[in-house]
């Protein structure tokens, strides 16, 4: 004899609640969050590395965290920016997730940056499933990858508020299909756009500044089609295989874990993230230093420790 | 291979709720994995093998339910499978879908736990 839970979980629930209540404290901090998913070698850094320099320029405090499975050779080139960078190895991890993201700015993050680029481990597959409490997130392809790649990783494509195409100088030299690539992009997620740029000749690095700052002035994303599903997490669930199982539970407690999946309802979610992180006004330096909550908690309190430290 | 850290995050809430429901064993894990999730459901049992060994779930079967990707157009109102790679867009009027019905899920539904012995 076996009886049946019911339950009603996403797997993800703890990596999505600990990813919104970082979203709602950023946002508390006045600081956006940018995501940066991309394939190794597709020109991330090179890209990044001109577009901290160019954000700096403007007199825009930005901040820059890079994740590698190995070496520190990536925040060497970036912080020849300026900015604040931090390296994380994931040790052969092949993704980030929120609890480590967080556990990282934990004393780092200067309590002034209004932009923290997030430059994920450099792969199309894995990181694409997990929310890191990012407000933007940027997928980047070159034009040597291949114009079919959106429809090989959709759900990189697919989830992105804004796509970008590195590399475009060698464009005509590799035999780019620029055409085929937007149709692709179109496909799995309509109405993106498409931001072509070179990190050697700087096209496009003015505009992509633009775009993030346009977010931190509250400017409204473009909301991907598959980041709006419809969230069958949240449907009325009915399994009727239950019933003929033994007994039968509904385990309550389970039913309404944060069933965000990545890109879904970031906005609202972050609006919705209570405390006094997400009150009127700045949080100062030190974070909300009052709020209960451990750490890797999955209740939805953030860890009580700020994330903030004052720049140097 | 996300998919091992997925197939533990099963495992381990899977135990949590075997505990809380005072079962020793778990048979069964369900779980509802759609088209367009990122996630194969053969490297999810691949991984769920390995990721169950010295568990409660040492010998628990995962029953993965695929979840095929659906969208509806919401000015004609067309209900229409959006296939792999999604192609969102409506086969009948030719706009742009806003959101999907289905095909993103990642989720748990049931836990089958083995009776306490009377």
């Amino acid at each position: 004899m076996c009886r049946v839970v019911d339950v009603r979980q996403a797997v993800l629930a703890k990596n999505d609640t600990l990813a919104g209540a970082l979203r709602g404290e950023l946002d508390g901090r006045g600081t956006v969050l940018v995501n940066l998913l991309s394939s190794p070698g597709s020109g991330k850094t090179a890209l990044l590395e001109r577009v901290l320099a160019a954000a700096a320029a403007r007199g825009v405090p930005v901040a820059a965290l890079t994740a590698d499975l190995a070496t520190e050779n990536d925040a060497r080139r970036l912080a020849r920016s300026g900015v604040p960078v931090r390296q994380v190895l994931t040790g052969g991890l092949c993704h980030l997730d929120a609890a480590q993201l967080r556990s990282h700015l934990a004393g780092w993050l200067p309590g002034d940056t209004r932009v923290l680029f997030v430059e994920n481990v450099g792969n199309l597959v894995c990181p694409a499933s997990y929310d890191l409490g990012e407000t933007m997130r940027v997928t980047l392809m070159s034009v040597t990858e291949g114009e079919d790649k959106p429809l090989k990783y959709p759900a990189a494509f697919g989830l992105a508020h804004l796509l970008v195409l590195t590399k475009t100088d060698i464009a005509a030299a590799v035999g780019f299909a620029e055409a085929a690539f937007r149709e692709n992009v179109a496909r799995v997620n309509p109405g993106v756009e498409v931001l072509n740029t070179s990190a050697r000749t700087g096209d496009g690095v003015e505009t992509l500044v633009d775009r993030v700052l346009a977010v931190t002035a509250g400017g409204v994303l473009h909301r991907p089609a598959m980041a709006e599903a419809a969230g069958d997490v949240h449907g009325h669930h009915h399994d009727a295989a239950g019933d003929v199982h033994g007994h039968h539970h509904h385990d309550a407690a389970d039913g309404h874990g944060h069933p965000h999946g990545p890109g879904s309802g970031r906005q609202d979610q972050a609006a919705q993230e209570p405390g006094p992180a997400a009150g009127p006004g700045r949080v100062p330096a030190d974070g909300p230093g009052a709020v209960p909550g451990r750490n890797g908690s999955d209740d939805g309190r953030r860890p009580a420790d700020g994330l903030a430290v004052p720049r140097p | 291979m996300h998919e091992l850290s997925i197939a533990t995050v099963i495992v381990e809430r899977a135990e949590e709720l075997a505990r809380r429901h005072g079962a020793e064993r778990v048979d069964a894990v369900r779980v509802r994995v759609g088209e367009l999730a990122g996630v194969v459901p053969d490297a999810l049992l691949f991984s769920f093998e390995v990721a169950r060994q010295g568990t409660a779930l040492d010998e628990a079967r995962l029953l993965i339910e695929e979840v095929p990707g659906r969208a509806r157009c919401e000015p004609c109102g067309t209900d229409f499978a959006v296939g792999v790679p999604p192609f969102l867009w409506c086969p009948r009027c030719e706009r742009p879908c806003e959101r999907l019905l289905s095909g993103r899920e990642l989720e748990i539904t049931a836990i089958e736990l083995e009776e306490a012995s009377v």
